[in-house]
């Protein structure tokens, strides 16, 4: 039987980074004005200073490895968030950990004047911390371990305090509206440096990621059952706590607090890749980049000439999706 | 002090704080002006011209929005927990305001995209058009459970699903809408009575105050649906028909208070489970509810637009504040539910 599966596995992994691959090509090809296949190619083989090639180049490249780069360690964050708390409506976004992340970086952007990308990064890895710290202890005082429910209410109520806090020190610094809209629901337009110079901490985050797959395999026994085969309940919580920290941190320094996008991923790779997380880590970060990519294209076709930020275009796929998780009377347990 | 009633002792004390609130709301601004003034002015003996220009066309209508929309915020969110019997199930929460900000600027995109519109369908369209929207969510996130158990907190996890889905479109049509003006695109994302004239004011206050009367004549009804459903039935009360008409009253008074104010998120969360709290009673109160919202935008907006060097939304004020209480109920709710 497993070993059936993992030709069935290998090959499916092969269609989604196929599918990534096209969706490179397509955000590379649609914009504002549609590139022709040979301009695409123009600009990819011989680039020269011809508008076509800097549209391509300068602007959708850039936005093409953000939306990549986020995508990967949002599905990855949310697969490992809803893993450990074994909740299926878990996802960084919607439990505040994102919009922790970007409060700390707006607070000390207006007040302390503009930071570099790696200060950004720890600056969102600190809120990040601090916001799964919080929304994990206050979901816990109910005394038996978080519920579901509990949990993403809880999450609820953080991301509204910090969304309304983001607001505010945005506008008493007087920045435009485009600034406070980056800071509420994300956007790839300008994370491209970051991506360029924080790429060791997608690396640490995944690294940590694999670490944690085959703990967290054995930890779906049950927490006794896993001591017996020694591996430590603590020791792997931490690991899954830093990875997922790491990574919502990276991607919001990039792209801002876009939610929903780690609570679809999960379970669209569980329903390919089946329980064993050492392939649905993997599946998790090409179908994430994947998810971000194609959100990204949809946003400059749904509101051209102009374009929408991509957390507002996953919202609108992820919110449907949220319900009907919600909604169904018993969800698949994790 | 012993036989004075609870429930008529913290309505008197609400009715107190309220006046004083409208009182420093119209009071500071730009220029501060003395409360005796504002009073005197208030009713009808304004000490010169200029002050009588300035609270009659610029401070009263800023503070009418925030009355009309804390009275129509609070008393739906008390009419919605007594119906679902769950006090985490607010129009606000369940995502009413949301949706009815996005029919709203769901017209305006309108207007903006589709030549073919008749003439003045800016003016009608909007309010019709928020109705719809707030309609809308209601009765999908109250279908989830209608059948099954309404106290469920699906009922609760659904609407904060609807809630994001209607930000996203309020987002997604303020840019189809060609909405540059950053003041309005914030009165539809966070809500808020900045720049509010008494052309705004036309129709809203009516309705909220037709509709909180209904509600205070409903008392019987609301008192049987406090209890379980089986009860009630057996009390003889047509829960189905009841449930429907306060829900609706709710909804209307909720889209009533966005078309004002925006989607100020947390006030009816807060003021219909705080009313229940200070009055003791079984049953959400429509009055302590009312008191209780108008307080608590009055008091956000001064929070919000007098404190900092720009004037804030009120909305960014009002999550601040009731996102905790939003945390103290959860976990509230959360410690019974194990006891039982």
């Amino acid at each position: 039987m497993n070993a059936q599966r993992i030709p069935r596995r290998v090959a499916l992994l092969a269609i989604v980074l196929t599918a990534v691959l096209l969706s490179i090509a397509a955000s590379l090809w649609i914009g504002s004005t549609t590139s022709t296949i040979s301009e695409l190619w123009h600009a990819v083989v011989t680039p020269n200073d011809q508008v076509s090639d800097i549209a391509i180049r300068e602007i959708r490249w850039p936005r093409t490895v953000t939306a990549l780069a986020a995508g990967a360690a949002l599905g990855v964050a949310g697969t490992l968030i809803q893993g450990h708390t074994r909740n299926p409506i878990a996802d960084p976004g919607l439990l505040g950990i994102n919009q922790g992340a970007a409060v700390m970086i707006v607070a000390v952007t207006v007040f302390f004047g503009p930071q570099n990308p790696w200060s950004q990064a720890l600056l969102a890895l600190a809120g990040a911390l601090l916001a799964a710290l919080a929304v994990f202890g206050i979901a816990r005082i109910d005394g038996r371990g978080a519920s579901p429910t509990t949990l993403v209410l809880v999450g609820a109520a953080v991301t509204a305090l910090c969304a309304a806090v983001v607001s505010a020190v945005v506008l008493l610094s007087e920045a435009a509206l485009e600034t406070l809209r980056f800071w509420q629901v994300g956007s790839v337009v300008q994370g491209y440096q970051s991506a360029l110079m924080l790429w060791p901490l997608l690396a640490l985050g995944l690294g940590l990621a694999s670490i944690n797959a085959g703990q967290l395999n054995v930890l779906t026994l049950g927490e006794d059952s896993a001591a017996s085969l020694g591996v430590s309940a603590i020791k792997s919580r931490i690991t899954g706590l830093a990875a997922m920290v790491v990574l919502s941190g990276f991607a919001v320094t990039l792209a801002g607090p876009i939610a929903f996008l780690g609570l679809v991923v999960p379970h669209l790779v569980r329903y390919f890749f089946g329980a064993d997380y050492r392939w649905l880590i993997p599946a998790a970060a090409l179908s994430g980049a994947l998810f971000l990519c194609l959100s990204d294209i949809l946003g400059r076709l749904l509101a051209r000439p102009g374009e929408l930020p991509v957390g507002v275009v996953v919202a609108l796929i992820g919110a449907p999706f949220f319900i009907h998780v919600a909604h169904r009377r018993r969800a698949v347990s994790v | 002090m012993k036989n004075l009633n609870p429930a008529l002792f913290s309505a008197l004390a609400l009715a107190f704080i309220a006046v004083l609130a409208i009182g420093v709301h119209v009071a500071v601004g730009g220029t501060a002006i003395a409360l005796n003034d504002v009073f005197s002015t208030l009713f009808g003996f304004p000490p010169d011209g200029r002050t009588a220009l300035m609270i009659y066309e610029f401070r009263l209508p800023r503070t009418l929005a925030a009355i009309t929309a804390g009275v129509g915020f609070g008393v739906a969110g008390a009419l919605t927990q007594n119906v679902a019997r769950n006090p985490l199930a607010s129009p606000d929460i369940l995502g009413v305001t949301n949706g009815a900000s996005a029919g709203a600027v769901a017209a305006m995109a309108a207007v903006a995209q589709l030549s073919w519109l008749p003439a003045g369908f800016g003016q009608w369209g909007m309010p019709v058009f928020a109705v719809a929207g707030g309609v809308l969510v209601t009765v999908i996130v109250f279908a989830v459970v209608w059948r099954s158990n309404l106290e469920s907190n699906r009922l609760v996890l659904v609407g904060i699903g609807m809630s994001g889905l209607c930000a996203a479109l309020t987002s997604w049509m303020l840019t189809l809408g060609e909405v540059v003006n950053a003041q309005q695109a914030l009165t539809w994302m966070a809500g808020t009575v900045n720049g509010l004239s008494w052309q705004d004011l036309a129709i809203a206050p009516l309705v909220i105050a037709i509709c909180a009367v209904i509600a205070v004549v409903l008392r019987p009804q609301r008192e049987v649906l406090a209890m379980d459903a089986d009860t009630a039935r057996g009390l003889g009360s047509e829960v189905a028909r009841d449930r429907l008409v306060l829900l609706g009253l709710a909804t209307i008074m909720a889209v009533a208070a966005t078309v004002v104010a925006g989607p100020l998120a947390f006030v009816a969360l807060a003021s219909g489970h705080a009313a229940r709290i200070l009055s003791r009673s079984i049953v959400p109160p429509v009055v302590h509810s009312a008191l209780l919202g108008m307080i608590f935008v009055l008091a956000a907006d001064l929070l919000a637009a007098r404190t900092f060097s720009v004037a804030l939304p009120a909305g960014v004020a009002t999550a601040v504040i009731g996102a905790p209480y939003l945390m103290f109920l959860v976990v509230q709710q959360a410690r019974t539910r194990n006891i039982r």
